[in-house]
């Protein structure tokens, strides 16, 4: 078999009737709405480091989840079995863990209305991912790993990661959608290891819902030899100084800025304290919906799964919601929250559509699609050319935030002093801390330059789900910003 | 023997005939079975299960490596498994670090089974909720009770073949007030030990406790860290720390035969003990022992899978990762040693337990902490960490509990903490806290610490 044989056989057979045959036994067992998602899913990473291969995976898994509504309490069932007979006895057993939770109930349940979907999705794929042969994949990030190590990496590594996905949904509502998923991305990252600490830079790291040719664009031979040597002068270079000044971010970190400060926080159930014990809550308050500043006139933020090859669009949701656009923040006011059938529903809200699991064996939850900024009024070199006083930072190193999503800190590869309007020595371990919306109040520059930036590693939920996530993102700058922060 | 290990043989039986005898294999079968009971607004809002079986199979074929895995096991599953992970082995660069496999070996310990944990159903995890909810007098309360269970085996092309069997079960709330969060966790091999009462009533006590917190300046407090708090040391201790991969990279703090820890802390690993979740054997077969990784504040040892231990020249310690060799060996079951001489005080006031109690009432002044949140790691090497203290934290002087505190951001190098000289107490009850995103199993007992370093309040 070639790895391109595997990529064709995802899509030969439909799997219609067995979710169908899920949601008949939970609507049989007492359920009052039920839906079942059936997946077959294939996956391949690959990772090397200082030359040689890692550690190589090609990964299956199938199954169905049923998701039964029963009074006004959820229950969830998955089997990686997508007979039709199991499906059926997965809808059952979802009827009957639904009917338990109403030993401690919650407020009634509703779903606000979805006139039914019927329809077919596929993410953008030029070069499918799978059938590159695994030879061309391997020599390619050895000899990442090879270029690094040459230019003063002490641990030089590289990987990639591909999900090729077939999804078939059905709800008692009348829904019937299937769609197929092809995502892949990979990355550098070079470290370099000193006497009392080690310094990292990566490049890379982007995903998609594209073909092999977002890796091919990143160009990542082209940027080896750059964070190996970035890695190795960190170690020398001058510490980030600790104090209040103008920070500038580079669009990667300012995709993770959002992710973390703006698109948990608008989360719905997050919102309404389902998340309470463990993600945590929010900031926000529904009722201030529409009237509430939460950045500076430049702050446009959206809510777009409807974006080419970004990691976080799609065609439906995991209720069968079609992908629209909407404003979750317009010109630095709170305007929309992502949100589900259930949720928009207890918060009298009329639309939903960011409702999604990590797979078959876990229940969809209200999830980030693709949360971005539209784009600014200047370039990256126009802000650092007018900042007389500054640093700019570039790519995520760390990055910590409180359940209500307000006080973060985070940490960045890489800084550079900015004096005069140019870019100037490189700094250290740069860290800046501060609170969500006094943070995104002091943007006063914002550039024009998106980029797409996609997450794969979202965790949310109990069980734990690891979502993907698309930003778009350009660098921006920001006032008054407490930089420094050490232990 | 047991289905999964009959399952397991097949699949070394078939990547035999189809790769030839020389093919070295190693399959590795787990059956997990999880349920878990979610709790909002006081009310179950989210009520999920799942079984799942999986194989992953890595096989090494002239010279080279490849690794696969599938939850479709009927034959045309498993053979399509076989088939693509050799392929794959055969298009692959050479694998000189190839470690060889495990060495027939026999288990220690027994199962960390308990049948009516592994047989409980949505109905018994609905009563401790409701249980919890009901302690909370009124608080509103948020959390989850979980169940799981694992029946998992291991062969290899050397003739190790082992199986086992383990079962978890979990509480972990929080109950509320306008400004404040209590919390309660606990995570047991037995649902018998989960008193969904207990633990709701101490998160309400200590909800109360904290309501109407002031914020105290940043800067250097002495404190007295909770199980739930410690848990988090242990866990950047596993994943950071002690990670034999991290270590060979010279990334980690970790000096074997330094006195890097306080001459009171003993940490070790050992899932066959009382303590401990998961079955008795790694991702690569070998099975599992106590490991001492601290002794008596002497950093002793790293956690090593097959191939860390090789770069290093050592044998594996049990750590192996399943499909984990680009993160490296984990020690997922740290036990921080409890001072089994240390004094119980009465529980007064939002205090866990009675040891911490005691360690409380030695502080003349410092911060009570129970949680921390969002823990991340600034530099692997020096495990410098921050993150934010949650669900209550207290001012204490004179060994008297005096007014809650809001939260704190730290930043902070966590074997520093644990320094020498700088553990002033050391609880005498170790506590395995409920971890949220994974089966771990992190346990320690409450700790009084000489500092710990706040970087900002919450708000700013």
């Amino acid at each position: 078999m070639t790895s391109g044989d595997r990529a064709v056989k995802v899509i030969r057979v439909t799997h219609f009737d067995a979710a169908a045959a899920a949601v008949q036994a939970a609507l049989d067992a007492g359920a009052r709405y039920a839906d079942a998602r059936v997946m077959h899913r294939r996956t391949e990473s690959m990772s090397a480091r200082n030359g040689e291969i890692e550690e190589l995976n090609q990964d299956e898994d199938a199954g169905v989840g049923v998701r039964a509504l029963v009074g006004s309490g959820w229950g969830f069932y998955a089997v990686p079995d997508i007979s039709d007979a199991a499906a059926r006895a997965a809808g059952t057993r979802a009827a009957k863990i639904a009917a338990a939770s109403a030993t401690v109930p919650g407020p009634a349940t509703g779903l606000i209305p979805l006139p039914p979907a019927s329809g077919s999705w596929s993410s953008p794929c030029e070069v499918d991912p799978l059938g590159v042969p695994l030879s061309e994949k391997a020599a390619l990030l050895v000899g990442l790993t090879t270029t690094m190590r040459e230019h003063g990496a002490d641990v030089a590594e590289s990987h990639y990661r591909v999900w090729d996905t077939a999804k078939w949904f059905v709800s008692s509502e009348g829904h019937r959608v299937d769609q197929r998923f092809r995502e892949c991305g990979g990355g550098i990252t070079a470290t370099s290891i000193g006497e009392g600490e080690s310094q990292r830079r990566s490049y890379g790291n982007q995903y998609g819902t594209r073909g092999w040719e977002l890796v091919t664009g990143l160009d990542l031979p082209g940027n080896a030899a750059r964070v190996a040597t970035e890695s190795r002068e960190l170690l020398t270079a001058p510490p980030c100084p600790a104090g209040e000044t103008t920070l500038i971010l580079g669009s990667e970190q300012m995709a993770l800025q959002i992710h973390e400060s703006v698109g948990h926080a608008i989360e719905l159930d997050r919102i309404l304290g389902w998340e309470a014990a463990y993600a945590g809550t929010s900031w926000l308050d529904v009722r201030k919906l529409g009237n509430m500043r939460y950045g500076s006139p430049l702050m446009n933020i959206t809510i777009d799964p409807t974006i080419p090859g970004a990691l976080g669009s799609f065609g439906f949701d995991d209720e069968g919601t079609p992908a629209a656009m909407r404003y979750a923040v317009r010109e630095g006011v709170w305007v929309g929250v992502l949100a589900g059938r259930d949720s928009a529903s207890v918060a009298g809200l009329d639309y939903a559509g960011s409702v999604r699991s990590d797979g078959w064996a876990r229940l969809p939850m209200v999830r980030m699609t693709n949360v971005g900024l539209t784009p600014g009024p200047h370039t990256l070199d126009e802000i650092i050319a007018a900042t007389d006083d500054g640093i700019l930072m570039e790519t995520n190193r760390s990055w910590s935030i409180d359940d209500r999503r307000l006080n973060f800190q985070f940490g960045c590869e890489i800084g550079w002093e900015v004096k005069n309007g140019k870019r100037g020595r490189m700094l250290r371990n740069p860290t800046y801390t501060g609170i969500g919306p006094t943070f995104w109040q002091s943007m006063d520059m914002l550039s024009s330059e998106v980029t797409d930036w996609g997450i794969p590693n979202c965790g949310k939920g109990q069980p734990g789900q690891t979502g993907h996530t698309g930003h778009p993102a350009a660098a921006a700058r920001f006032t008054g910003v407490r930089v420094g922060v050490t232990g | 023997m047991s289905a999964e290990l009959d399952l397991a043989g097949r699949v070394v039986d078939l990547v035999r005939r189809l790769a030839g005898s020389a093919a070295q294999a190693e399959v590795l079968v787990d059956h997990t079975a999880l349920a878990l009971t979610r709790f909002a607004n006081s009310g179950i809002h989210q009520n999920v299960a799942d079984a799942t079986t999986g194989v992953r199979l890595r096989v090494h074929v002239d010279g080279r490596t490849a690794g696969g895995s599938t939850t479709v096991v009927d034959e045309a599953g498993l053979t399509a498994l076989v088939e693509r992970t050799i392929a794959a082995a055969a298009l692959t660069p050479a694998d000189p670090g190839w470690p060889g496999l495990a060495p027939p070996a026999a288990l220690s310990g027994d199962d960390a089974w308990d049948e009516a944990t592994a047989q409980a159903g949505p109905d018994e995890r609905a009563l401790r909720v409701r249980a919890f909810v009901d302690a909370a007098a009124g608080l509103e309360t948020a959390g989850y009770c979980r169940t799981v269970h694992w029946s998992g085996a291991f062969a290899n092309s050397a003739g190790q073949a082992v199986a086992g069997r383990a079962a978890e079960a979990a509480m972990d709330g929080i109950a509320r007030v306008p400004g404040a969060d209590g919390v309660a966790r606990l995570g047991s091999r037995r649902l018998a030990d989960i008193d969904g009462a207990v633990l709701g009533g101490r998160a309400a006590l200590k909800a109360r406790a904290g309501a109407d917190a002031v914020e105290l300046p940043p800067g250097r407090y002495e404190v007295v860290l909770e199980p739930t708090a410690v848990a988090d040391l242990l866990a950047n201790f596993a994943f950071y720390g002690f990670n034999g991969k991290l270590h060979n990279e010279r990334q980690s703090f970790a000096e074997i035969g330094a006195a890097q820890f306080d001459p009171a802390v003993t940490i070790v690993d050992d899932v066959t003990a009382t303590a401990g979740f998961g079955v008795p054997f790694d991702g690569e077969g070998t099975p599992k022992r106590a490991v001492t990784f601290v002794g008596d504040g002497i950093t002793t040892a790293v956690a090593h899978d097959r191939r860390s231990a090789a770069e290093a020249g050592a044998a594996s310690t049990g750590h192996a990762w399943p499909g984990g060799s680009s993160f490296g060996p984990l020690a997922a079951n740290l036990r921080l040693l409890p001072d089994e001489s240390a004094p119980s005080a009465a529980v007064a006031g939002p205090v866990a337990d009675g040891h911490t109690a005691a360690l409380v009432s030695t502080m003349e002044r410092g911060l009570l902490v129970s949680d921390f949140w969002y823990t991340r790691v600034l530099d692997p090497k020096t495990l410098v960490v921050t993150g934010l203290t949650r669900n209550g934290v207290w001012l204490v002087e004179d060994g008297e509990i005096t007014r809650p505190v809001r939260n704190f951001r730290f930043t902070q190098s966590y074997p520093l903490a644990l320094g020498p000289g700088a553990v002033l107490g050391i609880g005498g009850n170790a506590i395995t806290p409920a971890d949220s995103w994974d089966i771990f199993g992190f346990t320690g007992p409450s700790l009084r610490l000489a500092s710990w370093n706040f970087t900002g309040g919450a708000s700013g």
